[in-house]
Protein backbone atom coordinates (compact mmCIF):
# COMPACT_ATOMS: atom_id res chain seq x y z
CA UNK A 1 0.00 0.00 0.00
CA UNK A 2 0.83 3.49 0.43
CA UNK A 3 0.01 6.89 1.46
CA UNK A 4 -3.68 6.09 2.89
CA UNK A 5 -3.85 9.56 3.86
CA UNK A 6 -2.64 13.01 4.74
CA UNK A 7 -3.21 16.53 6.35
CA UNK A 8 -1.93 19.39 8.16
CA UNK A 9 -3.22 20.66 11.58
CA UNK A 10 -2.55 22.89 14.17
CA UNK A 11 -0.37 22.35 17.28
CA UNK A 12 -0.24 24.97 19.24
CA UNK A 13 -0.49 24.47 23.37
CA UNK A 14 -3.08 26.93 24.21
CA UNK A 15 -5.73 24.61 22.00
CA UNK A 16 -5.63 22.45 25.02
CA UNK A 17 -3.96 24.85 27.65
CA UNK A 18 -6.16 27.70 27.25
CA UNK A 19 -9.00 26.43 26.08
CA UNK A 20 -11.31 28.09 29.58
CA UNK A 21 -10.26 31.22 27.88
CA UNK A 22 -11.17 31.13 24.53
CA UNK A 23 -14.44 31.84 23.14
CA UNK A 24 -16.41 29.07 22.89
CA UNK A 25 -17.78 29.38 19.21
CA UNK A 26 -13.65 29.79 19.05
CA UNK A 27 -13.36 26.54 20.60
CA UNK A 28 -15.72 24.25 19.73
CA UNK A 29 -15.44 25.33 15.98
CA UNK A 30 -12.10 24.31 15.69
CA UNK A 31 -11.94 21.46 18.01
CA UNK A 32 -15.44 19.80 15.54
CA UNK A 33 -12.93 20.22 12.45
CA UNK A 34 -10.28 18.33 14.30
CA UNK A 35 -12.91 16.11 15.05
CA UNK A 36 -14.06 15.52 11.23
CA UNK A 37 -10.11 15.30 10.72
CA UNK A 38 -10.09 11.74 13.01
CA UNK A 39 -13.08 10.98 11.11
CA UNK A 40 -11.59 10.94 8.11
CA UNK A 41 -8.15 9.55 9.36
CA UNK A 42 -10.06 6.81 11.25
CA UNK A 43 -12.24 5.75 7.62
CA UNK A 44 -8.58 5.61 5.65
CA UNK A 45 -8.24 2.76 8.01
CA UNK A 46 -4.30 3.61 8.80
CA UNK A 47 -1.66 0.99 10.55
CA UNK A 48 0.39 3.71 11.68
CA UNK A 49 1.07 7.04 11.10
CA UNK A 50 3.76 9.38 10.52
CA UNK A 51 3.47 12.82 12.28
CA UNK A 52 6.29 15.48 11.01
CA UNK A 53 6.11 17.56 13.74
CA UNK A 54 8.66 20.86 14.64
CA UNK A 55 9.42 19.92 18.20
CA UNK A 56 10.18 22.87 20.60
CA UNK A 57 13.67 21.82 22.56
CA UNK A 58 11.90 18.55 24.02
CA UNK A 59 14.46 15.96 23.00
CA UNK A 60 17.34 18.23 20.43
CA UNK A 61 19.00 20.98 21.67
CA UNK A 62 21.61 22.92 19.94
CA UNK A 63 24.80 20.47 21.84
CA UNK A 64 23.67 17.98 18.76
CA UNK A 65 20.53 19.28 16.68
CA UNK A 66 19.23 17.39 13.72
CA UNK A 67 17.70 19.02 10.83
CA UNK A 68 15.65 15.97 10.64
CA UNK A 69 15.35 13.34 12.84
CA UNK A 70 12.35 9.96 12.32
CA UNK A 71 11.55 7.80 15.96
CA UNK A 72 12.06 4.29 15.67
CA UNK A 73 11.12 3.10 19.46
CA UNK A 74 8.67 0.53 20.23
CA UNK A 75 7.25 3.25 22.24
CA UNK A 76 7.37 7.40 23.16
CA UNK A 77 5.54 8.88 26.24
CA UNK A 78 4.45 12.34 26.62
CA UNK A 79 3.38 14.78 26.75
CA UNK A 80 6.27 16.36 28.22
CA UNK A 81 4.92 19.56 29.67
CA UNK A 82 2.92 19.65 32.77
CA UNK A 83 -0.25 17.94 32.27
CA UNK A 84 -2.18 20.51 33.66
CA UNK A 85 -0.52 23.30 31.77
CA UNK A 86 -1.32 21.44 28.60
CA UNK A 87 -4.51 20.22 29.16
CA UNK A 88 -3.78 16.65 28.08
CA UNK A 89 -2.78 13.98 30.60
CA UNK A 90 0.27 11.92 30.30
CA UNK A 91 0.48 8.64 28.49
CA UNK A 92 1.91 6.20 26.54
CA UNK A 93 1.77 6.19 22.65
CA UNK A 94 2.72 3.09 20.45
CA UNK A 95 5.21 3.25 18.17
CA UNK A 96 6.12 0.73 15.39
CA UNK A 97 10.08 0.17 15.13
CA UNK A 98 10.25 -2.12 12.21
CA UNK A 99 7.95 -0.06 9.99
CA UNK A 100 9.97 2.70 11.27
CA UNK A 101 13.44 1.19 10.39
CA UNK A 102 11.98 0.98 6.61
CA UNK A 103 11.02 4.45 6.13
CA UNK A 104 14.10 5.54 7.54
CA UNK A 105 16.23 3.18 5.76
CA UNK A 106 14.39 4.49 2.80
CA UNK A 107 14.56 8.42 3.25
CA UNK A 108 18.35 7.88 3.54
CA UNK A 109 19.13 7.08 0.05
CA UNK A 110 17.46 10.53 -0.28
CA UNK A 111 17.74 12.51 3.00
CA UNK A 112 20.45 12.17 5.75
CA UNK A 113 17.96 12.15 8.26
CA UNK A 114 18.67 11.07 12.06
CA UNK A 115 17.08 8.39 13.91
CA UNK A 116 16.30 8.06 17.56
CA UNK A 117 15.05 5.14 19.29
CA UNK A 118 13.59 7.33 22.59
CA UNK A 119 11.86 10.18 21.74
CA UNK A 120 9.60 12.82 24.56
CA UNK A 121 6.52 14.34 22.53
CA UNK A 122 5.75 17.46 23.39
CA UNK A 123 2.51 19.83 22.51
CA UNK A 124 3.61 19.56 18.95
CA UNK A 125 2.37 15.79 18.62
CA UNK A 126 0.27 15.24 21.79
CA UNK A 127 -1.60 17.85 20.52
CA UNK A 128 -2.66 16.38 17.73
CA UNK A 129 -2.71 13.11 18.62
CA UNK A 130 -5.10 14.14 21.61
CA UNK A 131 -7.40 14.92 18.99
CA UNK A 132 -6.99 12.43 16.27
CA UNK A 133 -5.78 9.21 17.82
CA UNK A 134 -7.59 9.95 21.49
CA UNK A 135 -7.08 5.84 22.72
CA UNK A 136 -3.71 6.00 21.14
CA UNK A 137 -4.14 3.05 19.84
CA UNK A 138 -2.59 3.98 16.38
CA UNK A 139 1.70 3.37 16.06
CA UNK A 140 2.95 6.39 15.82
CA UNK A 141 6.22 7.50 13.81
CA UNK A 142 7.26 10.81 14.85
CA UNK A 143 9.36 12.93 12.73
CA UNK A 144 10.98 15.68 13.49
CA UNK A 145 12.03 18.79 11.51
CA UNK A 146 14.08 21.71 13.01
CA UNK A 147 12.22 24.81 13.03
CA UNK A 148 13.12 26.18 16.56
CA UNK A 149 16.99 26.71 16.90
CA UNK A 150 18.65 28.32 13.67
CA UNK A 151 20.71 27.80 11.32
CA UNK A 152 17.73 25.69 10.12
CA UNK A 153 17.34 23.83 7.06
CA UNK A 154 15.92 25.10 3.75
CA UNK A 155 12.64 24.91 2.64
CA UNK A 156 13.62 23.06 -0.41
CA UNK A 157 14.92 20.19 1.65
CA UNK A 158 11.78 20.14 3.21
CA UNK A 159 10.29 19.52 0.65
CA UNK A 160 12.61 16.94 -0.65
CA UNK A 161 12.00 15.10 2.71
CA UNK A 162 8.60 15.25 2.34
CA UNK A 163 9.57 13.61 -1.14
CA UNK A 164 11.48 10.92 0.61
CA UNK A 165 8.87 9.94 3.00
CA UNK A 166 6.24 9.65 0.19
CA UNK A 167 8.74 7.32 -1.73
CA UNK A 168 9.46 5.68 1.55
CA UNK A 169 5.72 4.74 1.92
CA UNK A 170 5.14 3.73 -1.22
CA UNK A 171 7.98 1.16 -0.45
CA UNK A 172 6.28 -0.71 2.24
CA UNK A 173 2.39 -2.92 2.67
CA UNK A 174 1.35 -1.25 5.46
CA UNK A 175 -1.26 1.36 4.95
CA UNK A 176 0.22 4.64 6.31
CA UNK A 177 -1.21 8.15 7.02
CA UNK A 178 0.82 11.01 7.47
CA UNK A 179 -0.05 14.47 9.31
CA UNK A 180 2.27 17.84 9.45
CA UNK A 181 1.76 19.83 12.34
CA UNK A 182 2.88 23.42 12.60
CA UNK A 183 2.07 26.86 12.87
CA UNK A 184 1.40 29.57 10.01
CA UNK A 185 2.22 32.94 10.87
CA UNK A 186 2.69 32.96 14.93
CA UNK A 187 4.76 34.86 17.47
CA UNK A 188 4.50 31.78 20.20
CA UNK A 189 5.80 32.40 23.75
CA UNK A 190 6.29 36.06 22.99
CA UNK A 191 5.56 39.40 24.13
CA UNK A 192 3.61 39.37 20.60
CA UNK A 193 1.35 36.29 21.12
CA UNK A 194 -1.82 36.59 19.72
CA UNK A 195 -0.49 38.35 17.02
CA UNK A 196 -1.20 36.47 13.79
CA UNK A 197 -0.95 37.39 10.41
CA UNK A 198 -4.23 36.12 8.82
CA UNK A 199 -3.71 37.35 5.46
CA UNK A 200 -0.05 35.56 5.39
CA UNK A 201 -1.64 32.26 6.26
CA UNK A 202 -4.34 32.26 3.52
CA UNK A 203 -1.98 33.00 1.01
CA UNK A 204 0.42 30.48 2.43
CA UNK A 205 -2.80 28.30 2.78
CA UNK A 206 -3.98 28.67 -0.88
CA UNK A 207 -0.33 27.84 -1.71
CA UNK A 208 -0.36 24.39 0.21
CA UNK A 209 -3.82 23.65 -1.20
CA UNK A 210 -3.28 24.11 -4.76
CA UNK A 211 0.16 22.12 -4.20
CA UNK A 212 2.28 24.99 -6.14
CA UNK A 213 5.49 23.45 -5.44
CA UNK A 214 7.37 26.77 -7.04
CA UNK A 215 4.89 29.12 -4.52
CA UNK A 216 5.35 27.13 -1.29
CA UNK A 217 9.26 27.29 -1.63
CA UNK A 218 9.23 31.11 -2.13
CA UNK A 219 10.15 32.42 1.24
CA UNK A 220 13.15 33.64 2.22
CA UNK A 221 13.30 32.88 6.44
CA UNK A 222 14.17 36.69 6.62
CA UNK A 223 10.86 37.13 5.24
CA UNK A 224 9.27 34.81 7.21
CA UNK A 225 10.14 36.20 9.95
CA UNK A 226 9.30 39.49 9.18
CA UNK A 227 6.08 39.02 8.08
CA UNK A 228 5.07 35.75 10.20
CA UNK A 229 7.72 35.41 13.46
CA UNK A 230 9.29 33.03 14.54
CA UNK A 231 6.75 30.93 14.66
CA UNK A 232 6.70 30.79 10.83
CA UNK A 233 9.71 28.78 10.60
CA UNK A 234 7.35 25.91 11.18
CA UNK A 235 5.72 26.16 7.35
CA UNK A 236 8.59 23.40 6.91
CA UNK A 237 6.53 20.55 7.91
CA UNK A 238 3.40 21.90 6.00
CA UNK A 239 5.70 22.20 3.16
CA UNK A 240 6.95 18.05 3.39
CA UNK A 241 3.81 16.90 3.71
CA UNK A 242 2.97 18.72 0.50
CA UNK A 243 6.04 16.74 -1.45
CA UNK A 244 4.53 14.08 0.07
CA UNK A 245 1.61 14.36 -1.68
CA UNK A 246 3.08 13.99 -4.83
CA UNK A 247 1.09 16.48 -6.61
CA UNK A 248 -2.37 16.06 -4.70
CA UNK A 249 -4.05 18.95 -4.64
CA UNK A 250 -6.07 19.86 -0.90
CA UNK A 251 -8.74 20.73 0.79
CA UNK A 252 -9.04 23.51 3.41
CA UNK A 253 -11.00 22.50 6.30
CA UNK A 254 -10.90 25.43 8.69
CA UNK A 255 -9.00 28.12 9.24
CA UNK A 256 -9.26 30.90 12.03
CA UNK A 257 -7.38 33.44 13.75
CA UNK A 258 -7.69 32.19 17.57
CA UNK A 259 -5.11 34.72 19.27
CA UNK A 260 -5.54 33.08 22.82
CA UNK A 261 -4.64 29.61 21.25
CA UNK A 262 -1.59 31.90 19.38
CA UNK A 263 -2.17 30.67 16.20
CA UNK A 264 -4.32 30.77 12.96
CA UNK A 265 -6.18 27.68 13.73
CA UNK A 266 -5.84 25.60 10.30
CA UNK A 267 -7.18 21.93 9.14
CA UNK A 268 -6.72 20.75 5.65
CA UNK A 269 -6.56 17.30 4.17
CA UNK A 270 -5.39 15.93 0.68
CA UNK A 271 -7.45 15.05 -1.66
CA UNK A 272 -5.50 11.65 -2.55
CA UNK A 273 -6.89 8.68 -4.94
CA UNK A 274 -6.71 5.89 -3.05
CA UNK A 275 -7.41 2.50 -4.10
CA UNK A 276 -9.89 0.78 -1.86
CA UNK B 1 27.10 36.32 27.84
CA UNK B 2 26.25 32.36 27.21
CA UNK B 3 22.85 32.47 26.09
CA UNK B 4 23.76 29.04 25.28
CA UNK B 5 24.12 27.56 28.73
CA UNK B 6 21.66 29.30 30.21
CA UNK B 7 18.99 27.70 27.73
CA UNK B 8 20.82 24.69 28.35
CA UNK B 9 19.89 24.52 32.11
CA UNK B 10 16.16 25.49 31.45
CA UNK B 11 15.90 23.09 29.06
CA UNK B 12 17.25 19.88 31.47
CA UNK B 13 15.08 21.77 34.08
CA UNK B 14 12.05 21.08 31.55
CA UNK B 15 12.47 17.81 30.52
CA UNK B 16 14.35 15.94 33.57
CA UNK B 17 12.76 15.75 36.57
CA UNK B 18 15.58 14.65 38.67
CA UNK B 19 17.53 18.01 37.76
CA UNK B 20 13.69 20.20 38.91
CA UNK B 21 13.83 18.22 42.05
CA UNK B 22 17.70 19.09 42.80
CA UNK B 23 17.28 22.89 41.50
CA UNK B 24 14.30 23.76 43.61
CA UNK B 25 16.51 21.75 46.88
CA UNK B 26 20.11 23.33 46.46
CA UNK B 27 19.87 25.77 43.32
CA UNK B 28 23.65 26.55 43.71
CA UNK B 29 25.18 23.33 43.07
CA UNK B 30 22.59 23.32 39.86
CA UNK B 31 23.63 26.66 38.46
CA UNK B 32 27.67 25.99 39.17
CA UNK B 33 27.42 23.23 36.98
CA UNK B 34 27.28 25.59 33.93
CA UNK B 35 28.89 28.45 32.75
CA UNK B 36 26.95 31.20 33.41
CA UNK B 37 27.91 34.90 34.36
CA UNK B 38 26.67 37.19 37.01
CA UNK B 39 23.85 38.00 35.63
CA UNK B 40 22.31 35.17 34.29
CA UNK B 41 22.57 33.69 37.51
CA UNK B 42 20.60 36.34 39.38
CA UNK B 43 17.99 36.01 36.87
CA UNK B 44 17.78 32.55 37.37
CA UNK B 45 17.59 32.74 40.82
CA UNK B 46 15.30 35.35 41.14
CA UNK B 47 13.04 33.67 38.47
CA UNK B 48 13.04 36.87 36.66
CA UNK B 49 11.47 35.70 33.45
CA UNK B 50 11.57 39.28 31.71
CA UNK B 51 14.95 39.59 32.36
CA UNK B 52 15.49 35.85 30.78
CA UNK B 53 13.84 37.29 28.16
CA UNK B 54 15.57 40.70 27.29
CA UNK B 55 19.06 38.13 27.54
CA UNK B 56 17.26 35.97 24.63
CA UNK B 57 15.65 32.32 26.15
CA UNK B 58 13.85 31.13 23.47
CA UNK B 59 10.04 31.49 24.43
CA UNK B 60 9.49 27.62 23.91
CA UNK B 61 11.77 27.06 26.69
CA UNK B 62 11.15 30.23 28.55
CA UNK B 63 7.08 29.22 29.34
CA UNK B 64 7.83 25.85 30.86
CA UNK B 65 9.95 27.72 33.05
CA UNK B 66 7.81 30.64 33.78
CA UNK B 67 5.18 27.55 34.47
CA UNK B 68 7.20 25.89 36.76
CA UNK B 69 7.72 29.32 38.60
CA UNK B 70 3.81 29.12 38.81
CA UNK B 71 3.10 32.20 36.36
CA UNK B 72 -0.08 31.86 34.92
CA UNK B 73 0.18 32.76 31.12
CA UNK B 74 -1.05 36.23 31.08
CA UNK B 75 1.51 37.25 34.13
CA UNK B 76 4.31 35.43 31.76
CA UNK B 77 3.72 37.66 28.83
CA UNK B 78 3.00 40.49 31.03
CA UNK B 79 6.57 39.88 32.58
CA UNK B 80 7.93 40.16 28.79
CA UNK B 81 6.26 43.08 28.17
CA UNK B 82 7.25 45.21 31.07
CA UNK B 83 10.99 44.07 31.01
CA UNK B 84 11.01 45.35 27.28
CA UNK B 85 10.02 48.71 28.76
CA UNK B 86 12.67 48.34 31.81
CA UNK B 87 15.61 47.32 30.03
CA UNK B 88 15.41 47.77 26.35
CA UNK B 89 15.41 44.99 23.13
CA UNK B 90 16.29 41.61 23.47
CA UNK B 91 20.33 41.41 23.81
CA UNK B 92 20.77 37.83 21.54
CA UNK B 93 18.87 34.94 20.00
CA UNK B 94 15.88 34.39 17.79
CA UNK B 95 14.20 37.60 18.98
CA UNK B 96 17.17 40.28 18.91
CA UNK B 97 15.65 42.43 16.32
CA UNK B 98 11.79 41.77 16.96
CA UNK B 99 10.68 44.99 18.08
CA UNK B 100 8.92 43.49 21.09
CA UNK B 101 6.21 46.19 21.38
CA UNK B 102 3.38 43.76 21.47
CA UNK B 103 0.43 43.46 19.07
CA UNK B 104 -2.79 43.40 21.52
FE1 LIG C 1 5.20 24.87 17.35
Amino acid sequence: MSLVFAGICSHAPGITGRKKMADPDDATSFYNAYHQMRDALEASKPDAMIVIAAEHFANFFMNNMPAYCIGMADSYSGPIEDPEWLGIQRTTIPGTPQLSRHIIQSVLQQVDTAYAEEWLFDHGISVPLHFLTPRYDLPIIPVNINCQGPPLTPLHRSWAFGAAVRQACDSVPQRVALIGTGGISHWPATPDSGKINEQWDRDFLERWVNNDRERLLDYSDEHIYHDAGQGGFEIRTFIAVAAAMKGAKGTLHYYRPIPIFAVGCTIATANLAIEA
Amino acid sequence: MSLYYVQKLLYELNRRPEVRKEFCADPQQVLQQYKLDEEEMRAITERDIGMLYILGVNGQILMHFAAMCGYEWPQYIQAMRDALHKHGNVRAGVYATTDGKGAI
